[in-house]
């Protein structure tokens, strides 16, 4: 196969940091080329050069064996380069149609009016070849994310690209999603378009990468072909040590007081009648598909959302909880999927994000705030946790995930909360940091807090919890002990309806360990 | 990066906002030096004394505003709050004959009524900033004439009503910096915010909210009522600003008011916070007041058409945003 593109030596300088350094990618037509790295590494930025967002300082990229000029993302439209960002760049009030052709609508009457019907059928046209069905009337914002992500992919391929490039695009998708994703994936690559695809998960490279080119460190390490090469392999690569999987060790709970129980909680068709119950010292995974209710669930304890019926007790004590103010006096964090809108004031430092939650205790007389036992506590939480940070006056935008979920947890430490509910830990963290969080997470439960852990990821779910709750569509479908397999979860995670409320019954005692 | 970020032992407003502040003192200094040159009357003291006391209410208006638009906010009542507290001072201090003292305590307790009820529509009703101010605007507009019967009321009754702004209590210990009262209530009122907003847990909070105000929620704070307290400080000092307008025209004219809040919101502006929260200096928004008074007081000077001063400020706003969002582009 010839090489399609070729990224040789490429380096890029930002005031102040160097995001990339000789950095290479070869890319072939008609491949899935996976880039991986750890947060940081210059994935994002090699790839916004390719796409013409950024301008390289270093460096060449050959086309077909020709040096090419990539000044604008419209350049690199033109030479059929096309990217689909993480988060996606549509307008949610037009139609799918009006999405994919904006700017170049097709006119009628000398140029003066919008020919809608050929811009339907042009849509259509591109969705046929994908084996897309979906009518190109629809306003965007109806559809679920997985469905956007398609109309991106559509986008792209209307300027008949033959570089596609692909930055986690299954992040928000579920199975059955992903599955149609890798379908279309299949049938580019059979017409010849190169795909780069980056992601952190190392189920999907396998089932779908051809070959695997590692960045760590602003820096190329190497490429090695996707099918033959370890996942240990991969990940050393990347980390530039080996990593040693832990199993957990799980300790009997059955005697350890109750902390945080729940009753009968609802809210709508969102959660129907989800009852659980988290010991001193346990950590309770959460796992379901995607939308099966579990961020809902731990809303709705925390009171950030309102609840129809359930009551919460902490201690065997009925607690009112109405808005998070309330869950927070009872003792309970919450550490939301998404750190930066519900987690951190990303424009502020690493100090005041620590104290956050807890400041009214670093106020003196006259709303004075203690600024050097702010300061104090903030240096021995980044102490205590290894938050990598040049000082606590560092802006948290600036940190990687890794350390922002640090800070995160951080703050309600600081508040010293019973229980802490983690919705998805991990998410958009790096393999390295991964583990370091899994590691803290197994020191607070050591120490006697009570944990809830929401994950998507059943490895992760498998590796923490000592008992995992399973739902599906709101109901709590079943809790399995810490060592259920897989296919246990998955019998859970599917069971819809009707055999959910029958299942109910019986499952809870199983695990419930009375 | 971390060398700016541990010299600024307190400021938490960004890096931006700092150099942005820079940028604004120096359009300041280029713009009296530039007067200066062009006219000898420009430096005289009388003159520099009637740029800051020209200054002096559309600052205080103009630091009210800053609270709230470093939360997120906007708020679009500060020019008739400031109407409205000075009728009040007027019913109290002459329609009711009442003592000096009751009648800046009326004035500023009323602002501060009327922010806590501005407050209580965006926090509590979730009524968005611009239509909850834009309401209040009107309201108090209304009841200012209402109240006043449309007639000005005058404070002949209270002799010493006009020294709160025309006075001077440094002259009278300095004699020769007669610099009026109301322009030492405007530094007053602008260290005593700055204090507020860079030191103590409710200024932290006006950031925060800016910032990220569902973090915050979800971190158990009652972020309803720290913004509530922000929009009641912001209107005790448009009571302030009341008072010191009614002083200067040793009168309350109802009909005034409206249109002083763009003033506000665009000194606020050029002196570098963000309309999108969470950054924001007094000093920047002090600096940016005192532009708008040197370009009117210079071009006057100059004996530019009056007509023109308000095309020069409109093009200095749209100036001083864009080099910030050049500057920012840049980094």
């Amino acid at each position: 196969m010839t090489a399609l593109v070729i990224m040789k030596d490429i380096g890029k300088s930002f005031p102040g940091v160097r995001a990339l350094h000789n950095a290479q990618l070869e890319l072939r037509s008609g491949e899935v080329h996976a880039l991986m790295g750890e947060n940081g590494a210059g994935k994002s930025t090699l790839m916004k050069i390719l796409a013409g967002i950024y301008r390289r300082d270093a460096g060449e990229i050959l086309l077909d064996g020709k040096p090419v000029e990539i000044n604008s993302p419209r350049q690199a439209q033109d030479l059929g380069i096309g990217i689909i960002h993480q988060e996606l760049n549509l307008m949610p009030h037009l139609t799918a149609a009006q999405n994919i052709f904006i700017g170049r609508e097709p006119r009628k009457a000398a140029g003066l009016l919008l020919d809608e019907a050929r811009l339907n059928a042009n849509a259509a046209e591109i969705f046929a070849s994908m084996h897309l069905k979906l009518d190109p009337r629809t306003p965007v914002g109806g559809l679920t994310i997985a469905r956007q992500q398609m109309v991106e992919i559509a986008k792209a391929l209307s300027y008949r690209s033959r570089v596609l490039i692909m930055d986690e695009p299954t992040a928000a998708l579920n199975d059955a999603e992903i599955a149609e994703l890798f379908a279309i994936i299949d049938r580019l690559k059979a017409e010849g378009v190169g795909i780069v695809y980056i992601s952190h998960k190392m189920d999907e490279l396998k089932r779908i990468a051809d070959r695997v080119t590692v960045m760590r460190d602003s820096e190329y390490i190497g490429t090695v072909p996707a099918a033959e090469t370890p996942v240990d392999k991969i990940i050393s690569m990347m980390v530039g040590r080996a990593l040693t999987e832990e199993h957990p060790d799980i300790p009997d709970h059955a005697t350890s007081e109750v902390v945080l129980e729940v009753k009968h909680l609802n809210r709508g068709t969102v959660i129907r009648d989800v009852s659980l119950s988290v010991r001193k010292g346990e950590i309770l995974g959460f796992a379901g598909l995607m939308g099966a209710g579990r961020t809902e669930v731990a809303r709705a304890i925390f009171g950030a959302d309102r609840r129809d019926s359930g009551d919460i007790y902490m201690h065997g004590k009925k607690v009112d909880i109405r808005i998070p103010q309330d869950a927070v006096r009872a003792g309970i964090g919450y550490l939301s999927e998404d750190r930066k809108h519900f987690g951190l004031a990303t424009g502020m430092d690493v100090r005041n994000n620590v104290v956050l939650a807890s400041l009214a205790r670093f106020t003196g007389p006259g709303g004075l705030l203690r600024e050097a036992a702010m300061h104090d506590v903030a240096a021995r939480y980044i102490d205590q946790l290894a938050i990598k940070t040049p000082s606590d006056r560092q802006e948290v935008r600036l940190l990687s995930g890794g350390n922002q979920q640090k800070i995160v947890i951080a703050k309600w430490l600081l508040r010293d909360c019973e229980v802490l509910i983690f919705d998805e830990p991990t998410r958009g963290i790096d393999v390295g940091a991964k583990n370091e969080i899994y590691k803290l997470l197994n020191a607070l439960a050591k120490q006697g807090r009570a944990i809830i852990v929401i994950s998507s990821e059943l490895p992760e779910v498998l590796r923490l919890s000592h008992r995992i709750a399973v739902m599906c569509e709101g109901r709590l479908t079943g809790i399995l002990p810490g060592g259920a397999t897989q296919e246990e979860i998955m019998h859970l995670a599917t069971l819809r309806g009707d055999t959910a409320n029958h299942n109910k019954q019986s499952k809870p005692a199983k695990g419930e360990a009375k | 990066m971390s060398a700016s970020a541990s010299t600024a032992s307190v400021s938490i407003g960004s890096k931006f906002s700092g150099a942005h502040r820079l940028l604004a003192f120096a359009s300041l200094i280029i713009l009296i030096l530039v007067f200066s040159l062009a006219s000898p009357n420009f430096m005289q003291t009388s003159n520099i004394i009637a740029i800051l006391q020209a200054t002096s209410v559309n600052g205080v208006l103009a630091i009210a505003a800053t609270l709230v638009i470093i939360t997120g906010g906007i708020d679009l009542s500060v020019g008739t709050l400031m109407t409205f507290c000075a009728v009040i001072a007027g019913v109290v201090l002459t329609f009711w004959g009442m003592p000096l003292g009751l009648g800046v305590l009326a004035a500023i307790v009323a602002g501060a009524a009327s922010g806590t009820l501005s407050g209580t529509f965006v926090a509590k009703l979730k009524i968005p900033p611009f239509i909850a101010t834009l309401g209040m605007m009107l309201i108090l507009k209304g009841l200012s004439l209402v109240i006043s019967g449309t007639r000005p009321i005058y404070f002949n009754g209270t002799p010493g009503f006009t020294q709160i702004s025309q006075g001077s209590l440094i002259g009278s210990v300095i004699p020769g910096l007669p610099i009026p009262n109301g322009v030492l209530i405007l530094f007053l009122v602008a260290i005593a915010t700055s204090f507020i907003l860079e030191r103590t847990i409710l200024g932290r909070f006006t950031f925060a909210l800016g910032s990220n105000e569902e973090a915050v929620r979800l971190s158990g704070v009652n972020t309803d009522r720290w913004k509530i307290a922000v929009y009641a400080l912001s209107g005790s000092i448009c009571g302030i600003a009341g008072l010191l307008i009614a002083s200067r025209l040793n009168s309350a004219q109802p009909a005034l008011g409206q249109g002083y809040e763009l003033d506000a919101i665009a000194a606020v502006v050029i002196g570098g916070t963000s309309l999108s929260g969470g950054r924001g200096t007094i000093i920047g928004t002090l600096i940016g007041a005192l532009i708008i008074s040197v370009l009117a007081n210079g071009l006057r000077i100059l004996s530019v058409a009056q007509e023109w001063q308000t095309v020069v400020t409109g093009s200095i706003i749209i100036l001083a945003v864009y080099t910030d969002i050049l500057r920012r582009r840049r980094l």
